[in-house]
């Protein structure tokens, strides 16, 4: 007899990894494989979402993100819309409330921000009754849809979820996507590992169910997922590592290393990345390497979402 | 559905498993007659319960002709018109069409046909893999209460009912029994 699966309520906001359970996560990663289907057509295009309007409010600078949730609201054949920072009236010191309220009278049906403040997506949620708000990554706390792409790239290449070694190498400190992924893994019941030097990965980390390690080598050993996190340049001039070179020594992956310590690997990079700093260009490009399904399941993760989000909210208001 | 529902609730059997097994056979031999053989044909199935009747009919046409038509199933759930004002969470389940759709004649086949929107659905999405010569359709029953200009090639059992009646159909596969029933609340 076929067993039918129950479709999950998700929903009424994608607000972060923290506050969804185990079956919504696996009911949006199946959502997405579907939507995986459909970007191989040749018309990659579904009408589901006709008539809806998604505003993309990137409030903080990216192309990637913003990019890949223009195309998944457009292949649902939903009308979206770009606000970035620069161009907005937040040059003028319009406030983020104001902003807030401005589109809602346009009666949008899911608003998609980024912000550079902690929390700007709840802070939203709360004011808009009427529309689904999904975070795309707020100052150093979440950024959820990366966390769960992150996930089904790595359940089409090793078959499974659960159990696995987790290890991320890099800037833990200011990584929101370090910290969904944790939030993620934690939930599944995964081992997860953080290595970086002690001013990146600091002893209060372990609060959140992590083993620390400052050593590359150690920290490396038996993983079947490696993380690498971005340094971020942008705070150079704050002394958390004397300079790159020597971060680069240190704590560079590469081929050598991972065959040695975690043969099996595979290996993620959220972008940007820097080629020889934070891993080799011969792992980017080699076979351990996700990072070119993390795009395209960017794509189909967020069409789930975005249709999750948009379905089922007729009649009662959740 | 979830468990037998007894008679005496409003529930009325309008077709047994012999009947409907029947109804199947014939609906295969009635394809080849009407297609003349099985060449350039495709069978597609319409999730859930058009999915394990398509396989019936491959089946049996496998056991007349000698050979498998390639068999596809469609998912509507991306396609329906009712999506935002049902308060239901959908289930996307995934279309597979796994022949090259420019070709074939398709025998599109469900357990019942209502309104047609489903059946306009699933055109809309077998459309967005190609351009099929032509698409038939089979059903198993026919409830009548059409709302858009649709109309079955193939049919099992023609029952006429009115809109607050319920119709499941029951298979084997799916529901561990075959046969349809009518649900008329008092």
């Amino acid at each position: 007899m076929i067993n039918k699966p129950e479709p999950v309520k998700i929903g009424p906001h994608l607000l972060g990894i923290a506050g969804l359970s185990l079956d919504q996560v696996h009911f949006i990663l199946d959502t997405a494989e579907q939507f995986v289907e459909v970007n191989t057509r040749s018309v990659k295009k579904v009408p589901s979402l006709r008539g809806k309007t998604i505003i993309n409010l990137f409030l903080e600078a990216s192309t990637r993100t913003r990019t890949s949730f223009e195309i998944a609201a457009k292949r649902l054949s939903a009308d979206a819309i770009n606000i970035s920072a620069g161009t907005s009236s937040v040059t003028k010191g319009e406030s983020l409330m104001d902003t807030a309220y401005t589109l809602q009278s346009m009666s949008p049906d899911v608003i998609i921000i980024r912000h550079g403040s902690s929390g700007a997506p709840h802070f939203i949620a709360k004011l808009l009754d009427k529309t689904a708000v999904v975070n795309a990554g707020d100052g150093l706390h979440e950024h959820p849809t990366q966390a769960l792409l992150d996930l089904l790239s790595i359940k089409q290449r090793l078959g499974r979820v659960t159990p696995l070694k987790l290890v991320m190498v890099g800037d833990v400190l200011r990584s929101r996507v370090a910290r969904s992924n944790i939030i993620l893994h934690r939930l599944l019941g995964n081992e997860v590992t953080v290595v970086a030097p002690p001013t990146l990965a600091m002893k209060h980390f372990e609060q959140l169910g992590v083993r620390i390690c400052h050593g590359l080598n150690e920290g490396l050993k038996g993983a079947d997922v490696v993380m690498s996190l971005r340094m971020k340049f942008e705070y150079l001039k704050d002394t958390f590592i004397p300079n790159l070179d020597e971060y680069s020594r240190l704590y560079c992956l590469t081929e050598e290393k991972l065959k040695e310590l975690a043969p099996e690997s595979v290996i993620l990079a959220p972008g940007p990345f820097y080629r020889g700093v934070e891993l080799s260009s011969e792992l980017v490009d080699g076979p351990r390497s996700l990072v070119g399904n993390q795009v395209e399941n960017g794509v189909a993760v967020r069409m789930a979402v975005l249709f999750l989000l948009s379905m089922g909210r007729g009649g009662a208001q959740s | 559905m979830t468990g037998k529902e007894p008679q005496h609730l409003g529930w009325s059997r309008v077709m047994d498993g012999e009947e409907v097994r029947r109804s199947i056979a014939r609906i295969s031999h009635e394809i080849l007659e009407k297609n003349r053989g099985i060449k350039d044909l495709a069978l597609v199935g319409i999730r859930t319960r058009g999915e394990s009747l398509t396989d019936r009919i491959a089946k049996t046409i496998e056991q007349i002709e000698g050979i498998r038509p390639p068999v596809g199933v469609v998912d509507i759930t991306l396609y329906r018109d009712d999506l935002t004002s049902s308060a239901q969470q959908p289930l996307v389940r995934g279309t597979d069409l796994p022949f090259n759709v420019d070709t074939v004649r398709i025998v599109l086949i469900d357990d019942v046909l209502y309104t047609g929107r489903t059946v306009r659905a699933a055109l809309d999405a077998i459309i967005d893999f190609g351009r099929p010569r032509l698409v038939q359709l089979a059903v198993l029953c026919d409830r009548g209460n059409r709302e858009l200009p649709i109309r079955p090639d193939y049919v099992g059992k023609r029952v006429p009912t009115s809109k607050n009646q319920n119709v499941r159909v029951r298979l084997l596969e799916v529901d561990g029994e075959d046969g349809v029933f009518v649900f008329s609340p008092r």
